[in-house]
């Protein structure tokens, strides 16, 4: 380790740590020296620009700027010198002459304006220069350069925090500006709008659009500030909500373990949806004799078509008796229940507990099944858990990263923040997906191959790395088995054979092997571009032997982290909102286990495992399943062959749906429980790093809203089950009990410390971030190696479907659109369907962007406007299935993996043509 | 069935882009290719940003945003890293979607100190009037022929003592008539004994000690302006880890300076050998040189000259580089030309640390002024003692009120009076001398009275002036303080990279006083303070110079209250 430097700081000898700066030191010491242009924050290197922050260093011609300046040993800095306190008004003096007049201005609190004050400053005694037109083309963000600086926060947030590469300094001098792309307009440029240059910026050149009214002057402070989590995606960002008059104002990023102050235009600007008139804002019971049609269209602004106003006792007891009813006359397998990915770990864990104890089933399941069930039967299967082994931050130190099947920049936005960090850094990025993304622009190497032929290409550099010898044989001996029958299944698997499969060179499938098994620290990030395949858990097992066979797992920088998507998808798993298993991923199965939960929860438990989400779907078709109780999820836009859905769901005799809108799959209900929106809840979520953290309410909930436990416990208890819980922590406090996994995880020390990584055995230790350092918890200790063989997706294009659809999310759009479509700012931002194609494509079939396309599958058709997007290889359409007037999963292939049970969303064959007006 | 779509409750809210494409400006396969065209097959590296960005204008007369975007699209950057670098350089001319290309012609009117004093404001407003469309009319900053002033520059071709005629002569041509100049050629530059002294170094004929020792006992100054012994930087550098490089800055824009320019013409191989020389000295894996943009004919011949010497055997285990500036005098600033070398804005870098640490791409680097390594040969070949004892001559470059301006060679205690009576000819008919600029817009202005102080590093300093690159104007009785103290800080703010506030705030805001009536000393001053202390670099700290000679020497003239 370095040695401290020993100096004197306003005539104090002090010592610096080997990389502190001048600044930093002081600060520690309790002098905050001016800064403008340097944000004190991770992320942000120093640039020492605006120079407010200049002290004098004994024997140098001029001042030194301390935020950048590390002192040497024996040198003498004055902070306080007149010289420099001059220099440094001035500096602010000269800011100043040109900003709005402070009670007009964008940001009457800003940064600038605390300096001012604190140096005295009201006005400036120069001449104010003409003032830059501002630019109010973006939904979320004012651009107001009157105000603006030079100090380039905003530049480095957004190309070097972010990595996004919008904003950048033209120009020279007197001349110089910030600029969006080639002097853009924000609202017309690449702008993703993740607000990172919003939150750093120190003058309010550029705010929230929410704050400031139509002349660009601030509207006035919030009520509150409550620090939560992000709603949306796995990646559990931890936000500040500023709240006033009960509505979200705007939102500021937290310094959590997995954002570290970042968010995403989702997280920053897509919270507003909880305040939108379609909030289901009182029980709703279906009005006796409309019945039920799979084609039914509800409006979610007038439900009072087919539902009428109830009151939560009658509500409650109607859901009740329906399962009752059911239960009670065909049994408990008639019955199943939905909980949600996107609610806290408290209210999953009630859903599986009284779906497992009230209707006495296993048949219970959520949104996993669509996303990483493949995965996590592949994990399970070979290392014994179905959970990341390193959090994504750990790409930081990683030498070799690969992503594949994944477009994080757009699903992910925070993570792919710090892989392309890393990649800045100096790490190898390696993208492998058939669709060009973000991303690609930073990767090393791009692998365009064809989609569904993942097998081939993974087992293509598993040949390689074996026949070249560059597996890790120490490892392979020490912490894995099966590995020859591996080394069998892939010998034929050339990369020259494998090349017509895939459509990479068999050099470039070579190239890209050896740097993954060579490089020091490897580790592979993967997405729903896996997973979601007839040969998902195969895929999966070809990252895991991957990782095995070259021994990247357990180390710094090393791992398999599959991308969880929901923000809670990772907790809900873990609390056994599945049918298999058990909280911590105790199989159903195991008559040890079992026993364990009849006791621990005082009910007899079924022994078989339970349906999961299609095939329930199915036995609802079958009618062996009558009755269904949905929390939070939308199996009518998020199932594979919605049609096919909806028409389940009007079969059923009894559909309870708990949401906060009136989602399509609510339009079938019988009752419909109006439940709290995120920010109006208290919980525990676990990301997709592992992190359990703490979500605080922010709001209050409209109307007659309960929250979600309370429904929940009401329900269970009009089913027979005595429960008692008064407050999330409570249940909490029980799943402790039963989760070795979080044992050291108490709801005290999430109050204190927002997150702690599990798996963690005490209080006092910090959770593990990095596993499987020494083995696996399978049953021999070893992590085992699985072959694979080919299988072809199972719906080939052929002449009748010629082109391959394939399904995700876009950046603004969360998952079936229920949340996303109802904030201002992001349906601005996207707020059409629309089905990317590459231009040449739409060339060829005589089409123009912006034109209307029918796109038909065997399953059905659905109306969308043709984008024109060069990221889409041809013979590809891409269609987020986010949007409910032209519903993707009208389109998909509900055929299953065998072992995940997860459906084919990657991967049908369709027909595009133009739409007949 | 009815489909409920109408989600948002402000459908006004709605603003901004097609949704028949993605976010932002769509890649245009026409111009990629246009743009592959123009670039041959010279691999997209981030550092030949600028000389892509020439070589598309010079190909299509100015800089579209389809061929930017493709540009960055080729090369793998973000649209803004383009536009910032095209936006930052005088040179390049961006024109977006909606905006009208400039005429095919571009005539730049020198404004530097001299070209003033010779009246280019009057030949600007006559050419601009009198040319119309045709011919976009801009000012530019010193184009390095102070001597021949006014001067103009007709696309890349300079007309000197340009007359509203001769420019008219030109545009009619289409193009100014190329000036010759008298060169040393490779062949006469090495039958007068040329590259024996490096071929020795390269044979291992003599020692790098005792190339280091007599440079040091030279007493060679660096003469780019600093004055820096360069063997001392030679020996930081070579205490760093190789790779080390050696960057040449031949990007002289201080206004009335054209020294360099002079040795680049008249001896060019004197300069590259002492290159060669230097490179080798520090054993440098490659030698970039950054040439000014405003010498267009220097760059062909150079071009010309370098390939010589690789076909000589001259450049063994080193890689020699021609770059082009784009217009930016900052650039000169030796931290500013590695940015700019590297492709980037010429900011200068905050130091520690200093360039022999972490220069060009990071790495250990030595820069050296032209003029520098223009008597290295020399120095080497007649010894240490040979150059101490003829005064340590050198380069000055006059320009002004006198009869014979040019670059004149004289012992570096030369006084200003000398110069101007025993190398100049003497002051211009009709004209008094009243003071004189000792170094450009950057050395501050001193009177007539102290004409007889020695033109050294370190002689005026106690003047608040200082000697820098030996740009020496001399001004006369006809020559008002306040404008010339308008035009170097108008200059000043011109140049200025924007990147600190006191430079970038305190030039435009100290111009706003200036342009008053009269001047509020006390706040100047105070500005003027600041910027010494607070700017990055050596631009923003010497910007007040003129201002607080003119307080010092010419108060009442200056300040307003003289009248």
């Amino acid at each position: 380790m370095s040695k401290s430097i020993d100096f004197v700081l306003d005539g104090k000898a002090v010592e610096a740590a080997p990389d502190e700066t001048i600044w930093q030191v002081a600060k520690r010491r309790g002098t905050v020296i001016p800064h403008l242009c340097h944000r004190d924050a991770p992320g942000y290197r120093p640039d020492g620009n605006c120079r407010a922050c200049m002290v004098e260093v004994e024997g140098e011609r001029v001042l030194a700027p301390s935020c950048l300046r590390q002192p040497t040993a024996g040198m003498k800095v004055t902070t306080s010198s007149e010289r420099a306190v001059k220099a440094r008004a001035m500096v602010l003096e000269l800011l100043l002459a040109d900003q709005p007049e402070r009670r007009q201005s964008h940001h009457p609190n800003s940064l600038l304006w605390h300096w001012a004050d604190d140096a005295g400053l009201t006005s400036s005694r120069f001449e104010r220069h003409a003032a830059p037109t501002p630019d109010s083309s973006h939904p979320a963000m004012a651009v107001n350069l009157d105000a603006c600086i030079h100090c380039n926060l905003c530049v480095r947030a957004c190309r070097e925090v972010q990595v996004n590469d919008v904003i950048g300094m033209a120009g020279r001098g007197a001349q110089a500006r910030i600029v969006f792309d080639l002097g853009d307009p924000m609202g017309d440029s690449t702008c993703v709008a993740c607000g990172e240059c919003v939150q750093a910026c120190p003058t309010g050149a550029l705010m929230p659009a929410s704050i400031l009214d139509d002349a660009g002057v601030h509207t006035g402070a919030a009520d509150k500030t409550v620090d939560s989590l992000c709603p949306y995606c796995g990646v559990g960002c931890q936000v500040t909500y500023h709240v006033r008059d009960n509505k979200i104002l705007y939102v500021d990023g937290r310094d959590g373990p997995a954002n570290q102050n970042r968010l995403c235009v989702k997280g920053r600007f897509g919270l507003d949806y909880a305040g939108h008139p379609h909030r289901l804002t009182v029980p709703l019971v279906r009005i006796d004799g409309v019945a039920k049609n799979a084609t039914d269209s509800v409006d979610p602004a007038d439900p009072f078509t087919h539902f009428r106003e109830a009151t939560w006792e009658e509500a409650l007891d109607r859901a009740a008796e329906g399962l009752k009813r059911i239960r009670d006359r065909d049994g408990r397998h008639a019955l199943a229940g939905f909980g949600s990915a996107k609610g806290s770990n408290e209210e999953a864990y009630l859903v599986q507990k009284m779906v497992r104890t009230g209707f006495g089933t296993n048949n219970v399941d959520h949104c996993t099944r669509l996303c990483h069930a493949s995965s996590v039967a592949a994990l399970m299967e070979g290392i014994g858990s179905g959970a990341v082994t390193a959090p994504f931050t750990a790409a930081l130190d990683s030498d070799v990263i690969i992503v594949i099947g994944a477009r994080p920049a757009q699903n992910h936005p925070v993570a792919a923040t710090f892989i392309k960090n890393a990649q800045k850094r100096g790490a190898k990025l390696i993208v492998i997906d058939p669709r060009r993304q973000a991303l690609s622009r930073h990767a090393d190497t791009m692998l365009q191959f064809k989609p569904g032929s993942d097998v081939a290409l993974l087992n293509a550099m598993i040949h390689t790395i074996i026949d070249e010898g560059l597996t890790d044989e120490q490892y392979i001996q020490g912490y894995t088995e099966n590995f020859e029958a591996v080394k069998k299944g892939v010998a034929d698997f050339t990369p020259e054979k494998m090349s017509d499969v895939c459509g990479i060179a068999p050099e470039t499938i070579r190239a890209v092997a050896r740097a993954y098994a060579t490089a020091e620290r490897s580790i592979i990030f993967w997405g729903m571009g896996i997973s979601q395949h007839v040969h998902g858990t195969d895929n999966a097992r070809c990252l895991i032997a991957l990782a095995l066979i070259t021994g990247q797992v357990g180390r710094p920088g090393t791992g398999l982290h599959p991308l969880r998507g929901q923000n809670n998808v990772q907790g809900a798993s873990d609390v056994g909102l599945i049918p298999m298993l058990y909280p911590d991923y105790s199989p159903v199965t195991d008559p040890d286990v079992r026993r364990r939960f009849e006791e621990f929860w005082g009910a007899e438990l079924d022994p078989e495992r339970g349906l999961t989400v299609v095939e329930i779907m199915n036995a609802v078709s079958e009618g062996t399943i009558k009755g269904l109780y949905i929390m939070g999820e939308n199996p009518a836009m998020s199932d594979p062959d919605v049609t096919h859905v909806r028409q389940a769901l009007a079969t059923l005799e009894h559909l309870v749906v708990q949401d906060i809108f009136l989602t399509e799959t609510a339009f079938h209900a019988d009752v419909i429980l109006p439940a709290t929106a995120f920010p109006e809840k208290t919980g525990t979520f676990s990301n997709t790093n592992r992190q359990v953290q703490l979500g605080r309410q922010a709001l209050e909930p409209p109307g007659e809203v309960r929250q979600d436990w309370w429904i929940i416990q009401e329900i269970a208890k009009r089913i027979g089950l005595e429960w008692s819980y008064t407050h999330p922590r409570d249940v909490f406090a029980e799943m402790r009990k039963i989760m070795p996994s979080i044992k050291g995880i108490t709801w005290d020390r999430l109050e204190r410390e927002d997150s702690v990584t599990y798996p963690c055995d005490s209080e006092d230790e910090p959770g593990q971030a990095i596993i499987f350092g020494d083995g696996y918890p399978t049953p021999s200790g070893r992590g085992k190696l699985v072959p694979t063989e080919l299988v072809p997706p199972d719906e080939l294009p052929d002449d009748t479907y010629p082109m391959v659809l394939t399904t995700g999310r876009m950046l603004e759009h969360w998952h079936t659109g229920a949340m996303t479509r109802r904030t201002q700012v992001l349906d601005a931002l996207e707020p059409e369907a629309v089905a990317s194609l590459n231009p040449r494509q739409l060339a060829d079939m005589g089409l123009e962007p912006g034109e209307s396309l029918r796109v038909t599958s065997r399953r059905g058709e659905i109306e969308i406007t043709a984008r024109a997007d060069r990221d889409v290889p041809d013979g590809m359409i891409f269609i987020p299935f986010c949007f409910t007037e032209a519903a993707a999963n009208i389109l998909t292939n509900p055929q299953l993996d065998p072992i995940g049970k997860i459906p084919e969303f990657k991967f049908c064959a369709v027909r595009v043509e133009k739409a007949q007006p | 069935m009815a489909i409920h779509t109408e989600f948002s409750s402000d459908r006004t809210a709605k603003r901004g882009r097609r949704k028949s494409h993605p976010k932002g400006r769509q890649l245009n396969t026409e111009a990629l290719d246009e743009v592959r065209m123009a670039l041959g097959d010279v691999a997209p590296e981030r550092d030949l940003l600028i000389e892509f960005l020439h070589r598309l204008q010079d190909r299509f007369d100015f800089l579209s945003a389809r061929h930017l975007n493709a540009l960055a699209n080729h090369m793998g950057l973000a649209e803004a890293e383009v536009y910032e670098v095209a936006t930052f350089y005088a040179h390049f001319n961006v024109v977006k979607e909606n905006e009208e290309p400039p005429p095919p012609l571009t005539l730049r009117v020198c404004n530097g100190i001299a070209c003033e004093m010779a009246g280019c404001g009057e030949l600007f407003d006559t050419v601009a009037k009198r040319l119309g469309k045709d011919v976009r009319v801009v000012s530019a900053p010193c184009v390095g022929a102070c001597d021949k002033a006014p001067v103009a520059v007709l696309g890349h071709a300079q007309i000197c003592k340009a007359t509203p005629d001769s420019v008219a002569a030109a545009v009619a041509q289409g193009k100014a008539p190329v000036i010759e100049y008298d060169t040393t050629d490779f062949e006469t530059y090495v039958a007068d004994g040329g590259y024996q002294t490096l071929r020795a170094l390269l044979d291992g004929g003599r020692a790098r000690d005792d190339v280091l020792s007599t440079i040091e006992k030279s007493e060679l100054r660096g003469l780019g302006g600093a004055g820096f012994p360069p063997a001392r930087k030679w020996r930081f550098v070579l205490a760093e880890p190789k790779p080390r490089y050696l960057a040449v800055n031949a990007d002289e824009g201080e206004p009335g300076t054209f020294k360099d320019r002079h040795c680049l013409e008249s001896d060019p191989h004197r300069v590259l050998e002492g290159a060669l020389i230097a490179a080798w000295t520090i054993e440098a894996k490659a030698v970039y040189i950054y040439l000014r943009d405003e010498y267009p004919v220097l760059h062909d011949a150079l071009h010309r000259e370098i390939a010589r010497l690789k076909t000589a055997g001259l450049t063994k285990g080193v890689e020699v580089y021609l770059r082009r500036g784009a217009g930016a005098y900052v650039c000169g600033e030796e931290s500013a030309m590695l940015e700019s070398l590297e492709g980037k804005r010429g900011l200068p870098r905050n130091r520690p640390p200093y360039p022999a640490q972490a220069g060009l791409f990071g790495r250990p680097t030595l820069i050296n002024n032209v003029e520098t390594l223009f008597w290295l040969r020399d120095i080497l070949e007649k010894g240490a003692d040979w150059y101490r004892d003829a005064g340590r001559p050198h380069f000055y470059s006059v320009s002004g009120r006198v009869k014979e301006p040019g670059v004149k060679l004289a012992p570096a205690t030369v006084t200003a009076r000398q110069l101007i009576e025993n190398y100049a000819g003497g002051m211009a008919d009709g004209h008094t001398f009243k003071g004189y600029l000792p170094s450009g817009a950057s050395g501050g202005i001193l009177p007539a009275r102290l004409a007889d102080l020695p033109l050294d590093f370190r002689a005026l300093e106690e003047h608040g002036c200082f000697i820098g690159s030996a740009a020496v104007v001399i001004l006369s009785d006809s020559d008002d303080i306040r404008s010339v103290v308008l035009n170097l800080l108008r200059f000043f703010e011109d140049e200025s990279c924007g990147q600190c506030s006191p430079c970038r705030l305190g030039t435009e805001k100290m111009i706003g006083m200036l342009e008053k009536r009269s001047w509020d000393a006390g706040l100047l001053a105070e500005l003027g303070a600041a910027m010494r202390d607070a700017s990055i670099c050596g631009l923003g700290q010497a910007a007040p110079n003129p201002v607080e000679s003119a307080l010092r020497f010419f108060a009442d003239e200056a300040t307003g209250d003289g009248k």
